[in-house]
């Protein structure tokens, strides 16, 4: 199988600043990548660097081996699917479709096949002699993704493909994208900044913060072992609580920091050269809190966001910031309550004086998993 | 509407709209009723308005005088040629201004109108000169260059406009597919661009047709369209107003009908992109 991508030192500049100032990443065959990363990242710049929309301003990007640094977008034989869609507003869905065909030069009764066969898989064969204004949004974007698989290209590259559908329309074409790329098992790069997209459609997330790979691994991976204090709180919704404080003791078997209020945890990371007294930031996810009588943490909760299946508790304690604890659907807490809340260690992260984690001792037995998708090839 | 409007402010605004589309409606109006006077008629104080004894008469003369179907046809020649000139070096112009622009694209844009300012007479010497040197006076091919180069700006300015309001990631999505620059002009922007490109087309054919100090200039007989015709029947033949009207009715008649028949085009493409 092809569609083997891989980008060494990648750099991009637009006159005197800076997007992307060196990018090493290997994306291989059949893998679905997603880039995610607050707006202004990079990382819908480096996907059309990769399309061919943009020219590198140094580095190299490899398909298949082949130095494509320099080829046209129209040679690199990837497809692209945008945001707006972008369908040709004077050519029917058919016209659409076929277009990619047409421009390769084939013959009229391949391209009628073809297209009728792409638009049997995405329902579209009903609506194939429409114009695109005569369409949903979602029908719309169907015919954007037919008129890149058409092509059988090496790769997928979707930018923000679902951003302007519906909620549920949202979900729905997320569905079929996965199902898609179960079917195909063609490299997929993905740019979303909704990262429930990331975290279901990725064999692989690719976290981009102002032009800088901060990390990249499996979902379950970024979640369980961030590697700093960024991608911490990127990844996971709502997100990451972070307490300031300070090492106690640091041994062996964990950091002792201590909690606001004046209570102790002992968080299972290696110490490496920590000193007690160092600063540190502890980082504990909301649903990993638990509110309990004998709990560590203490406070007055501010807000109560209830959706039903779970509620989230807005807590500020008596010293340090806000936090937040995802709590059952059947929560009883009130606005004003005071709760205590009780903390799990083996939960915990813990992040030093320059925002990078320390490694946990026990490695979640989830972390590497990787998706059928890929095990297949 | 949003608002309510008034019984009272819709008389007013219609009346209004009338009087002055009437205003500016009027001179050409006076000018096809002049061309079915008698030359007395014509003269007469106060001027009649309707009321007068119609005659054919002077179309008549001004057929026999003069061949009117040559001047029409290099009108048609020289504005048609003029136009599709423009065109065919403004559409790849007005693309990379409008999708790959340069750091100066706006300096080149605003130097192109600054052409437009300078008064024509300042270089009718060196033209005129350059012309009679290699030949080119009064003949068609000059004279279609002249009319392209005047109304480029003009042409690569709308065009641009057009093609600022088309969304780039459509050509970005052609290339994906595999589109040449070429194809991608012939198969997505032109198509896409239809009526601003009409319309460009028609504003610049009627200010072809219409021009007439380099029209007058450059030519005497062989190349000469409407407008020398017309000019034919003031200065020489002394103030015959009727025959005057009759040849720029005959004039003005076909661009008129053009208009009338082009006019929603016409307005879509000048309103192109101000709602939307």
């Amino acid at each position: 199988m092809s569609g083997k991508i891989v980008l060494k030192g990648v750099n991009k500049t637009f006159g005197d600043v800076t997007i992307i100032p060196s990018v090493d990443l290997e994306i291989d065959s059949g893998e679905f990548v997603v880039f995610v990363g607050p707006s202004g990242c990079g990382k819908s710049t480096l996907l059309r660097l990769i399309a061919g929309l943009e020219d590198v301003t140094g580095g190299k990007i490899e398909i298949d081996g082949d130095d494509v640094s320099d080829v046209s977008p129209a040679k690199r034989g990837l497809s692209m699917v945008f945001q707006s869609y972008a369908l040709y507003p004077h050519m029917s869905v058919r016209g659409n479709i076929g277009f990619g065909l047409k421009m390769a030069g084939m013959p009229a009764d391949v391209i009628r096949q073809k297209v009728e066969k792409a638009a049997a898989t995405l329902n579209l064969t009903s609506y194939l002699e429409r114009k695109p204004r005569q369409l949903s949004g979602g029908q719309r974007q169907r015919v954007a993704i037919g008129r890149a698989i058409v092509r059988e290209p090496k790769a997928f590259l979707f930018d923000e493909p679902l951003s302007n559908l519906d909620a549920a329309l949202r979900v729905q074409m997320r569905l079929e994208i996965a199902q898609l790329h179960e079917s195909l098992a063609t490299t997929m790069i993905y740019v979303t900044h909704d990262q429930v997209e990331a975290m279901t459609l990725a064999d692989k997330i690719v976290v981009l913060n102002a032009g800088n790979i901060e990390q990249a691994g499996s979902p379950l991976e970024l979640y369980h072992h961030p590697v700093n204090l960024f991608v911490a709180g990127f990844i996971g919704s709502p997100k990451m609580n972070f307490l300031a404080t300070e090492v106690r003791a640091a041994g062996p078997d964990g950091v002792t920091v201590v909690l606001p209020g004046g209570r102790d945890v002992r968080v299972p990371v290696a110490a490496g050269s920590l000193q007690p007294g160092a600063k540190v930031t502890l980082g504990v996810r909301p649903e990993h809190l638990k509110t309990s009588a004998q709990g560590e943490l203490a406070g007055d909760v501010i807000v109560v966001e209830r959706l039903g299946g779970e509620t989230y508790l807005y807590i500020r304690p008596a010293a340090g910031a806000l936090f937040v604890v995802q709590a059952d659907g059947d929560n009883p807490t009130r606005v004003h309550d005071r709760v205590a809340v009780g903390i799990d260690p083996e939960t915990c992260h813990l992040f030093d004086a320059d925002g990078r984690s320390l490694q946990r001792l026990r490695h979640h037995p989830l972390a590497d998993t990787i998706r059928a998708a890929q095990r297949a090839s | 509407m949003a608002r309510a409007v008034s019984v009272q402010r819709r008389t007013f605004t219609t009346v209004a709209a009338w009087a002055i589309g009437f205003l500016i409606f009027f001179p050409i109006l006076w000018m096809v009723l002049t061309s079915f006077k008698t030359e007395l008629d014509a003269f007469s104080t106060p001027p009649k308005f309707l009321f007068f004894d119609w005659t054919l008469e002077n179309f008549g003369i001004v057929q026999e005088r003069s061949n009117y179907l040559k001047f029409a046809g290099n009108s048609i020649i020289l504005s048609l040629g003029s136009t599709l000139l423009g065109l065919l070096l403004a559409v790849p112009a007005a693309w990379a201004m409008a999708f790959a622009p340069g750091k100066r694209t706006k300096d080149l844009l605003m130097w192109m109108l600054s052409t437009k300012m300078m008064p024509p007479v300042g270089a009718l010497i060196p033209i005129y000169l350059i012309f009679k040197e290699i030949g080119l006076l009064d003949s068609r091919g000059g004279l279609i260059v002249v009319l392209f180069l005047l109304n480029l700006p003009i042409i690569v300015w709308m065009l641009f406009t057009y093609f600022k309001e088309i969304p780039g990631e459509i050509l970005e999505a052609s290339r994906m597919d595999g589109a040449t620059l070429w194809r991608e002009i012939v198969y997505v922007l032109t198509p896409m661009a239809v009526p601003g490109i009409a319309s460009t087309l028609l504003l610049n054919f009627i200010l072809a047709w219409n021009e007439a100090f380099w029209t007058l200039n450059l030519t005497t007989t062989e190349a000469a369209p409407l407008t020398a015709f017309i000019a034919s029947y003031s200065s020489p033949e002394g103030l015959f107003w009727a025959k005057l009207s009759a040849a720029s009715t005959m004039a003005v008649a076909p661009i008129l009908i053009l208009g009338w028949f082009c006019q929603r085009q016409l307005v879509r493409g000048l309103t192109f992109g101000a709602v939307k």
